[in-house]
């Protein structure tokens, strides 16, 4: 392990404070399961952890039918797939968090961290976009709000600068008649990473007609993907074959991805389809 | 920058403790090296084998993805924790009678991620267990035992 030091701010306003004065650095720790690797592998130059997780507003879940759900970036995946007003009206977040890792990286590994992280391949950032998820991020300048589609510039590089960490995420309140899914391939049945993953969330209107919809696709580019061509092939019209073939083929279509020990170009493209096809049919269903 | 060494105050299988640590050490090293309890083992010292997994604060974790730092006034469990004096807990028993275990690296691991199972979930579906445990590697048994010893402790008839 680098010589990291340990502090455990006990306000945004001290976190702020320590991560600036720390520069490069500080990092913020909240479930570490990522940076804490980090740190030992030096893959990342870390020498200070700013301990978030006992800031009230960074670990916290809060819903009302006007404001929407509030989620502190610290909150651990366990307390969120936990939840029952989280399991009733967004079930996308329990099939991200429930599939983080096991059971053991799931008491402490959060969305906030998952999203810092920033990996192309995070199984929860998909779920993020598609719920329209806004980003709150406290540094030297006060607060700022960031979309989560445009959060992640990069593998492993985001929006955030020196001093600024994530506070928390707010998604709107779910609309009627609509549903959201996320699925991942992995070549067993858990503890993987990602060859590919996808989300996506329809509103069905009266006549059953799809009057909106997102579709997000992971670990065929750089970034998570908001793939807006897949949602319009399936928007302004009943679900059919045909639009759901279209949106796959749009999402397969926007995948710019590379080739590792997980997957190849050719598969991953292929899998942008299928998971976009996937997801959008279970999205519905759970629209009713 | 040098690290500092640092005093923590937490709960250690029920009693109260104050140890020193080095600013730098994980859970696990300050558990091993400091405080002398070697049950929970070091494997992959990056999150995927949990063979250091340990009770804190009622979950599971690795302690190898937990600083000592971060345990000031919080309330571990250990595999050490599990036995009553020479009486072992009725989980232990199962994995014996189960031959759960082989080369037994894994075993605290398996121990103390399975006690929290069935804790918040007294009689858990095989589904479940081998979801639940995911997260603990065994290159021994192939996994089938460990099921079984788990399903035994949960009082389920084993074939």
């Amino acid at each position: 392990m680098q010589a990291v030091k340990y502090a455990r701010a006990e306000s945004v306003e001290e976190a702020v404070s320590l991560l600036q004065d720390g520069g490069d650095g500080a990092r913020p720790l909240a479930g570490g399961t990522d940076v804490i690797v980090q740190a030992r592998e030096r893959t990342r130059d870390i020498d200070l952890f700013v301990d978030i997780k006992h800031i009230p507003e960074v670990i916290s879940i809060e819903y009302s039918d006007d404001s929407g759900l509030t989620i502190g970036a610290a909150t651990p995946c366990y307390q969120i797939y936990g939840d029952d007003t989280i399991s009733e009206k967004y079930p996308v977040l329990v099939d991200s968090c429930s599939l983080i890792g096991g059971t053991a990286i799931q008491g402490r590994a959060s969305l906030g961290g998952n999203l810092c992280n920033s990996s192309p391949a995070a199984d929860g950032i998909p779920s993020l976009i598609v719920l329209e998820g806004q980003v709150e991020i406290a540094g030297p300048n006060g607060r700022r709000t960031v979309a989560v589609e445009d959060f992640c510039t990069g593998p492993g590089q985001n929006v955030l600068a020196d001093g600024e960490f994530v506070v928390k995420l707010h998604f709107p309140a779910p609309a009627e008649r609509s549903g959201a899914r996320f699925l991942r391939f992995i070549p067993r049945n858990e503890m993987d990473i990602a060859v590919a993953n996808a989300a996506s969330a329809v509103r069905l209107d009266g006549d059953g007609n799809v009057s909106w919809a997102r579709v997000s696709v992971g670990a065929i580019a750089p970034t998570p993907l908001l793939v807006a061509d897949a949602a319009d092939a399936i928007v302004g019209q009943p679900l059919s074959e045909e639009s759901i073939a279209a949106a796959a083929a749009a999402s397969s279509a926007a995948a710019n991805p590379i080739t590792d020990m997980r997957g190849s170009i050719r598969q991953r493209v292929h899998l942008a389809g299928v998971l976009t096809e996937r997801t959008i049919r279970q999205a519905a269903e759970r629209a009713g | 920058m040098a690290s500092e060494h640092i005093v923590v105050n937490c709960t250690i299988n029920g009693e109260q403790q104050v140890f020193l640590a080095n600013e730098r050490d994980s859970l696990l090293e300050a558990l091993r090296d400091r405080i002398g309890l070697t049950g929970a083992k070091e494997g992959c010292n990056n999150g995927n084998c949990g063979a250091c997994c340990v009770n804190m604060d009622g979950r599971i974790v690795n302690s190898c993805l937990v600083m000592a730092a971060e345990c000031e006034g919080s309330e571990i469990r250990t595999v050490e924790g599990l036995a009553e004096g020479d009486q072992l807990s009725p989980l232990q028993n199962a994995f014996l009678e189960q031959a759960a275990l082989q080369c037994g690296i894994c075993t605290p691991g398996f121990l103390v991620a399975a006690e929290a199972l069935l804790e918040q979930n007294p009689d858990p579906s095989e589904h479940e267990i081998r979801y639940w445990l995911a997260g603990n590697l065994c290159r021994c048994t192939g996994y089938d035992k460990i099921i079984k010893a788990v399903q035994q402790a949960a009082g389920q008839s084993v074939v």
